[in-house]
């Protein structure tokens, strides 16, 4: 019962990244596309996390932190890049 | 189904359809500052819910208190918001346009001086913030 309840959470997720992938394809502005991309590594992270309840094992704990973090750099990157065409300040 | 399963599962039940629901917000509406709203609340609530099933489960189930789970759900909690307000910043810098019904641009106002004169002359007004 249990593992059927993580099945149909881990396909109700799955159909939410999807989702989101339509608007990293579609997306009129680089912003909403950032937006999306954002978006889907925060589901990853969601993913990771059940696959560990699934497979109850903690050693998948190191990649849904790595994902988080690459997923927030990432994102600041390319916003910062996008507003001032540079990415590390100067002064 | 023990007790330990039951209050994991009303967790990942929960943070899923939060998840979903950002994800059909993002689809559905109209400019990226409204889909930056429906991203930046739901799908935070919905992995920091998952994770602390997970956290839950693992506590309660296996004995062993995993520190690294409560740190991703800190670290999102904290980065989660300033990913929001870079991507919108940069969004509307960049003079991405709002959507036709927008009515109401108040931070447009305040950086565009001229703009806010003239807007002020049609009310009879005058600018008195220099």
């Amino acid at each position: 019962m249990f593992e059927i309840i993580l099945n149909i959470s881990l396909v109700i997720t799955s159909i939410a990244l999807l989702l989101a992938l339509v608007r990293a394809i579609l997306g009129p502005t680089t912003s909403d596309r950032i937006l999306a991309l954002d978006t889907l590594g925060m589901m990853l992270v969601a993913i990771i996390g059940m696959v560990m309840l699934l497979h109850e094992t903690v050693v998948y704990a190191d990649i849904a932190l790595v994902v988080a973090i690459i997923g927030f750099v990432g994102t600041i990157t390319m916003a910062k890049f996008i507003e001032k065409g540079d990415i590390i300040d100067d002064n | 189904m023990t007790i330990t399963e039951i209050v994991t599962s009303v967790f990942v039940v929960t943070g899923s359809i939060l998840v979903l629901l950002s994800s059909i917000g993002i689809l559905r509406l109209r400019d990226v500052y409204s889909r930056m709203h429906a991203a930046g609340k739901s799908s935070t609530l919905g992995v920091m819910s998952i994770m602390t099933g997970a956290v839950l489960f693992f506590l309660m189930d296996q004995g062993n208190f995993n520190f690294k789970l409560l740190l991703t759900i800190i670290f999102i909690f904290i980065t989660a918001p300033l990913a929001g307000l870079a991507i919108n910043r940069s969004a509307y810098r960049t003079h991405v346009p709002m959507c036709q019904e927008s009515t109401l641009d108040e931070l447009g106002d305040a950086m565009d001086v001229e703009r806010e004169k003239k807007r002020l002359k049609e009310f009879g007004k005058s600018y008195d913030y220099d």
